[in-house]
Formats: structure tokens, sequence, C-alpha cells
């Protein structure tokens, strides 16, 4: 039988770089201003750091790329490196290993600069040469499949598909408006939405999540040394499942995959719910940030966390149960959707916008001017990655709670 | 004796009016249409959709040899045939060969493999022969010339018309020619050609072969000849002492001037009418000619189920866009995409892959019996059943010739192509699998779940010198 990292490990600071087209900034500054915010919230010193774990994807390759800009000192550094759940992975890696008590303090980071490339997408080489057998197509054309055989299945014509995937994007412009830490701070009509050109049929512009430039990391100790680090400020945020599940990748060729949902998402979740002691997750999560690379996967994603029954999240999505003032916020933040995605950053820039929810912190973040949108209350959190193609991908669900949730 | 033992043929699904092409350069006029190959399509591709439409009910491994013919091959030095050969799972001991540089080439190709079956060196022979010729634009050649590809397969066995005898003349007369670095293909003035050669070495060759035969013009049901020009074309019959009704008609404006193919596929419409007893002569042009005589049996009646010239004219769409023509061709060139460079085509990989990549090859698992096909990045032979977990318990499954439905696709604006969207397809095979395609010769707009598609040979990508050959899926439309 597994184990359980239930309230195990706990947080003990974090930061968060603005994420954006940074152009003023390479990876090394990103780094070292979310490492340092973490430090600062945790009031550690970076070498009270015993051991890192740095996602990234195309920053670079060994653990050096985080020891050389922090300066740090002959510590052990693994690079993590699973697609979209890149910086999850190195969260979790971070957390078995104080749970295992080989260290007291732990820091996991995650940074990507993807944009110096001179392409917009996703660029980087293939893995091996390249070769004829696999059909030209990209992250959006692939993710678009969803939203195809979705329609299909549940009989949806296509004004009304569209119109529920721009209501997803909708809801997260909304959000991401509130953030100064987003890319993009900007509330989108939904008219604009649904008249937006088409990036893959049927998906169009503001359906696509962009492609940013950011750093987030967290510091990662026993509940002991968190309670005592954070002794007078905004208690620890403890975590309560972690989850990773790879897909055998076999959905383009195995007829019984249906395209409308994302099976080892299913399965991470169902795996995590057990670890949190979680059943009835629509009840009991109070927020998440789940990987809205496009709208349709945030869609889908909500049946297969069981937000939603399956076929329904249409209900849910217009009826406004997802927003930031409904019963379950998702992208409380704006998301991938406002906050573009750093693949190695992602994973802690979701958990970082729980931990500030949780702390009831999360105006630190505001917009000046703008109204609160700190969600009351919040006890449990869910954070979500899905790296890959929904027929085959690496899926990161992970919880995140205060003592006791 | 040897003789044609099958038929095939292909035509592109795209027909480009010539009024169209007119109108692009200010010209007037433009009568009929020609057919242009897709810009996934070439010789190679278009030489196995013919090949595969002369091999329905027929075991592809019973193919001795392919004989490849065309002037226009992708590559000066890799043997094309044997890249066809692959992709239609002929055996690996056939002995290919490309026929190319002469306009003859088809019925030469044809020659040679009547010797090799009579001789005894080979049963069954296939030739193909296709062709996209390039005529510069504006000029008359790219008015002229079409796409096309004819396909036979030659035998001693359920011949389906006997050949009576063949007469060569070589002439190095040069009306057209290319040479080996150049796009466009040149010509001496028309009259030159017309006069000293078309109108005058057929006729020699035909009356070559009619002496030699015993045979007369009237002893003819159809003569198939090869013409660039219809006037022209029926002068020649006319010379030759062929009434209007014996000349079989020679595509020029509903496919066009098809070079090396075009001799073999008026020779396929032409058996596609004919009777047991027609006797048929069929006569290409190009530094000479080749003249042969063919009679016709009754074992043709076995094989009516060909998509040939005939099926093929009606599964067309009209394209009304030069400029995407120019595309398709490289004519004019074009804003790089800003996608990731590809990383060389890795020739190790493609050969560790070519026996079960290039004819589509997929598995069935001996326990669980499940079809299944396997793409990874670089590699098609699956190790582990993906139902029931069996490690190499599995026999050879092919998915070329299977149909199959759309379980879902996308049409990509952002993803490479010369003719976006890019439709990014899932297909499930009838009778089990799945595999993901690029769905190709299909309007955006007819595209829906579960529809119904066939598999077509295509070339991927062209990158640093090397042709990427592969599978992708288009509307089933007969």
């Amino acid at each position: 039988m597994p184990g359980s990292i239930k309230d195990r490990v706990a947080i003990a600071g974090m930061g968060c770089t603005k994420f954006g087209e940074r152009w003023d900034a390479s990876a090394d500054d990103l780094l070292v201003d979310a490492a340092y915010q973490a430090f600062e919230d945790a009031g550690i010193e970076p070498g009270d750091v015993q051991a890192a774990w740095f996602g990234t994807t195309s920053s670079a390759n060994t653990g050096m790329g985080l020891s050389q800009p922090l300066r740090l000192q002959y510590i052990p550094i693994t690079r993590v490196e699973n697609a979209c759940a890149t910086a999850s992975d190195a969260f979790r890696n971070a957390c078995y290993a104080v749970a295992a008590g080989i260290y007291d303090i732990a820091l996991a980071i995650g940074v990507d600069k993807l944009k110096d490339t001179g392409i917009s997408g996703l660029g980087g080489a293939q893995p091996n040469p390249s070769h004829v057998l696999a059909p030209e197509s990209t992250a959006p054309g692939n993710f678009a499949l969803l939203a195809t055989t979705y329609f299909s299945r549940y009989g949806l014509s296509f004004d009304e598909g569209k119109h529920m995937i721009g209501r997803v994007s909708y809801k997260s412009h909304k959000n991401g408006a509130l953030c100064r830490n987003a890319h993009f701070q900007r509330e989108v009509p939904m008219e604009t939405i649904l008249n937006a050109p088409m990036i893959a049929w049927p998906l169009g512009l503001y359906d696509c999540c962009g492609v940013s430039y950011g750093s987030a990391a967290a510091i990662i100790t026993t509940p002991e040394i968190a309670k005592k680090l954070r002794k007078g400020k905004e208690p620890p945020v403890f975590v309560k499942a972690l989850q990773i599940s790879a897909h055998p990748r076999d959905g383009k060729y195995n007829q019984k995959y249906d395209y409308t949902h994302v099976e080892s998402t299913v399965r991470a979740a169902q795996a995590a719910y057990k670890e949190a002691g979680i059943t009835k997750p629509r009840q009991e999560i109070n927020m998440a940030e789940v990987h809205d690379c496009f709208s349709i996967t945030e869609a889908v994603t909500m049946e297969d966390l069981g937000f939603s029954p399956r076929g329904k999240v249409r209900d849910d999505i217009e009826n406004g149960f997802f927003d930031l003032d409904g019963k379950l916020p998702v992208q409380p933040d704006g998301g991938l959707k406002c906050f573009g995605h750093p693949i190695g950053a992602s994973g802690i820039r979701m958990l970082y916008e729980m931990y500030k929810q949780l702390q009831g912190r999360a105006d630190d973040i505001l917009n000046p001017g703008m109204p609160s949108r700190q969600i009351k209350n919040p006890k449990l959190g869910l954070t979500h990655n899905l790296g890959g193609t929904p027929d085959g991908c690496m899926i990161f669900v992970g919880i995140v709670g205060l003592e006791g949730a | 004796m040897a003789g044609i033992v099958s038929y095939g043929a292909y035509i592109p699904y795209y027909r480009l009016p010539r009024s169209v092409i007119s109108k692009a350069w200010g010209q007037p006029g433009g009568r009929g249409e020609i057919a242009v190959a897709n810009y996934d399509e070439d010789p190679i591709s278009m030489s196995v959709a013919a090949g595969m439409d002369s091999l329905r009910g027929i075991d592809p491994k019973t193919v001795d040899a392919l004989f490849l013919a065309t002037t226009t091959a992708p590559y000066k030095e890799r043997q094309n045939s044997t890249i066809a050969a692959t992709a239609l799972d002929l055996s690996r001991e056939t002995r290919n060969a490309d026929f190319t540089n002469c306009l003859r080439a088809g019925t030469t190709a044809m020659l040679s493999a009547l010797d090799a079956a009579n001789a005894g060196s080979a049963k069954s022979i296939m030739v193909t022969a296709a062709d996209m010729r390039l005529g510069a634009p504006s000029g008359d050649n790219e008015q002229n010339f079409g796409n096309g590809a004819a396909a036979f397969l030659v035998g001693k066995e359920r011949v389906i018309a006997d050949i009576e005898g063949s007469y060569t003349i070589s002439e190095d007369m040069a009306d057209t020619w290319r040479a080996h670095d150049e796009v466009f293909v040149r010509n001496w003035e028309e009259r030159f050609g017309r006069e000293e050669g078309y109108s005058k070495i057929p006729i020699e060759a035909a009356a070559g072969v009619m002496k030699q035969c015993g045979l007369t013009p009237k002893d003819f049901a159809k003569a198939c000849f090869y013409g660039s020009n219809s006037r022209a074309h029926r002068a020649l019959g006319k010379s030759m002492g062929f009434t209007p009704e014996q000349i079989q008609e020679p595509l020029l404006d509903t496919v066009g001037n098809t070079g090396a193919a075009l001799p073999l596929m008026i020779l396929v419409a032409a058996l596609e009418d004919a009777k047991a007893g027609d006797r048929l002569l069929l006569c290409s042009w190009g530094n000479g000619c080749d003249a042969i005589v063919l009679k016709v049996t009754d074992e043709i009646e076995k094989i009516r189920d060909r998509r040939g010239i005939k099926r093929h004219l009606d599964i067309k769409r009209t394209l009304d866009n030069y400029e995407k023509l120019l595309r398709w061709r490289g004519t004019v060139p074009m804003e790089a995409a800003a996608r990731p460079a590809k990383s060389p085509t890795s020739m190790s990989s493609l050969w560790r892959e070519h026996r079960s990549a290039l004819p589509l090859y997929g598995v069935k698992c001996k326990k669980c019996g499940t079809a299944q096909l396997f793409m990874d990045f670089a590699s098609t032979r699956a190790r582990v059943c993906l139902e029931c977990f069996a490690k190499d318990e599995f026999e050879p499954y092919r998915f070329a010739t299977k149909k199959g439905k759309v379980a879902s696709f996308s049409h990509d604006y952002l993803a490479l192509s010369q003719d976006p969207p890019n439709t990014l397809t899932v297909v499930d095979f009838d009778g089990g699998g799945r595999g993901s395609f690029e769905m190709t010769d299909r309007d955006p707009e007819e595209c829906q779940v579960g529809m119904e598609v066939e598999m077509t040979f295509r070339k991927i990508f062209f990158d640093k010198g090397v042709h990427n050959y592969f599978w992708k899926c288009k509307p089933a439309r007969d």
C-alpha cells in the first residue's frame, strides 16, 4: 500500500515573479527574484537550504542552472523535467525528501524562458531526430481534438460549445485583471472571445493560453520548523496530497479512448483524494488552479476532477460555479490563460496562488484600485498540471490546505 | 507469351481550369482543365496510388519487380522505385528499376517488363508511370502539363491483354528537354518537333508493328497514343489511317499532358471500355517511339473494380486559386513559418523503421487479437501489447488498405502546412486499431466525427535534401 504525504511536510515560504514577456529579464534574474522572495517570506537565508529540486524544460540542463545564479554552495540539486508537470514534480520530490527525514529545509523552484527563440507558441527541438511518422501537429491542434469530440458526443452545436469554452476564458480574464503578477491583466468581453481568429478549429485565440516567462519558488520543511519559522505571521500551508500519473500515451492508438476526457487526470485525482481523505471533491475542495492551456482542457478537467458530473460541465461553467464568487473558484489568479505558461514554473505558480489564498494574503498581489480577490476562508486548494496532449500526458494533482483541514 | 494482367490509375483530386491560369497572367481563353497533384504528392506517391489500384484483390507479395517510369523522379541518387515498392508492400526480393529522363519511359518500362516475363526471370512485374513536369509560369507548358499515373501488372497468367508485337524507334530529336539542374521543361519551336518528329516517327513505328503482325488500321478497336495537343493528336490519328471513332480520347482537356504517364493512362481508359477480342494500338512519343499491339482477352471482365481513369475523373474538386498551385510547387518563395526548425531526418531511424512504416504495418496481438499501430517519435515497432501487455507476441498487420472512421479532428492554422489549416485527424480503423494522421485532399467544411476515410501514401515534407514519405488519410469518396 502506498503511504501518504498528508500533513508530513509544510510550505514555510513562497515567491513568484511577475509573469509575462519579460524581455528585460534572464532566466537567472527570474530565479533570483523568486527564490529570494521565498527566502524572505520563510525568514531563512539562502545558506539554510539543504537541497533543491529545480524544474525547467529549456533554460538549463543540470542543477547548476540553479546553483550558479543563486551561488548555492555544493548542496545537492536535481534538475527536473516532466513537461508541464515539471515544477509540480520538483515540488513533489522536495516534499518526499523532507518527509523522508533526509533534509529539514528544501527548495523547489521552477523557471522557463521560452520566448528568446523567435517563435510564438511552444518551441524546442524534438527529442529524437525528426521522423516521418508523427503528423504535423501543435499543442492547439492536439487539444482542439477534445473540443471537436466533446461537442459531438454531447450534442452541442458549434455555437453552444464555443460559448461554453469561451465562458471559461471570460472568467479567467476577469480574475487575471485583478492580479498584478499576471501576464494579461484585462477583462475580455465574450463577444471578442467568440469572434477571435481561429488558431486550431474550433479553438480561437482566446481559447489558448499565452507563452510567457516567469519563476516561482517554495520552501518546504517539516511542520515543526514551518510553524517556528512562521510564528507571528500567517500560518504555514500543509501538503495533503501529491500525485503524478504517467499516461501510457496510447490514446492515439487505442480506440477505447474517447477524446472527451483525460484518463490520467481521473487516475491522479482519485489517488490524490484518497491520499487527502476527500470523498466529495465538489463540496470539499474550496478552490483550484488547473491546467487551462486551452479553454476546453479546463472544461473537461472539471469533469475529470469530479467537480462536475460527466457531460454536464457546461451548466456549471455557464452558471458561474467556477467564478471567483462562485461555489468553487477555479483559476482565481487568472490561470495559464492570464499568466501564460513558462512550463518549468507554472506548477509552483499555481501553488503560490493557493498558498496566498489559504493564508488570506491574496490581495498582496492585487492590482491597485481593484476589488479584493481574496476567497473567503478557504481550507483546501487543488492544483493540476497536464503535460503532453489529451491522448498521452503527464498529470499532476496536488492538494494543499491549512493545518487540520 | 506475356501480357497485361492488371491495370490501375491515379488522377489527383484537384483540377485547375486552364482559364484560371490564363486569368492570372492576363491572357485570353484557356480550354478545359488540368489535374494538379496536391503539395504532398509526387511521382513516387502517385505511382503508389496507381499501383494500389492495380493490386485490388492481388497479394503484393506475388509481385517480383517494380519498374517505375517518370521524367521527374524525386531522387537522382536513391532508387525511387524501391521507395514505391516498399510502400506497396512488395517483397524485399523484388528487382526494381527507375526508367527516367524520357517521355517514352513508360512504354519502355512496359516493354522491359514484358521481356523479363517472357524470359522467365520474373513472373509478375509492376510497371508504374507518373509525372509532374513543370512549365514555367505563364508559358504554354504550364497550361499543357497535368499530373497523373498509371500502373500495370505484367505476367503470363490471367492475362487481360496479350501483346502481339512491338516496334521501337530511337531518335535523338530534342523537341523538349530539361538539363539535370533545371526546373522547367524547355522546347524548340513547336512546328519543328511536330513536323519532323511527332507527325512522322509514330507513323513509322505504328506501320512497323502492324506489318510485323500482319494488321491494318481497320483491325484495331482503339488507337492509344501520346499527344501534347488535341489538334496534332487528331491529325496524327488520321495520318495513321484511323477513323475518329478509333482514336482513344487523349485526356488533354480533363487531365492534361501527363508526360511519361500519358500513353499508359490513355491505354487504361481504353481497357476500361474494351471487350474480349478488341485489338489496341499503343504509341508513345519522346526521342523516338514505342509502338505496341495488344489484344484483349475475356479475363478483363474479372478486374472491372479498378478506379482507373473513369472513376478518378469523377473524384475531383476544382481549384480556383492559382496562387495555391504556385505555393504547392515551390515556384514562389514563401514567408517561413515561425515554428521550430526541424532537426535533420535520421536516415538510420528511417531505415530501421521503413519495413513497417512505409507499407503502414501495425501489429495484431497473438494473445488478445487486438490490432494496433505504434507510432512513437521514431519507432513503429510495438513491443508490448496496449491491451493485454503481452511482450513480443505480435504478428504483422497492415493498415494501408483498411478504411476507417474519424474519431476526432482539428484544423490547425498554427502548424506548418502548405495547404493550411493542417487537419489533424484521429482515425479508428475498421477491424480495430487507431492512428493519428494528417488529412489531405479535404475541404475543412466536410470534416465530421464519424466520416469515412481511407489511407493515402504522401510526401510529408522535404527538408535538407530528404523527401519524407508516410501515410495520410483522405475522405473516402467512392
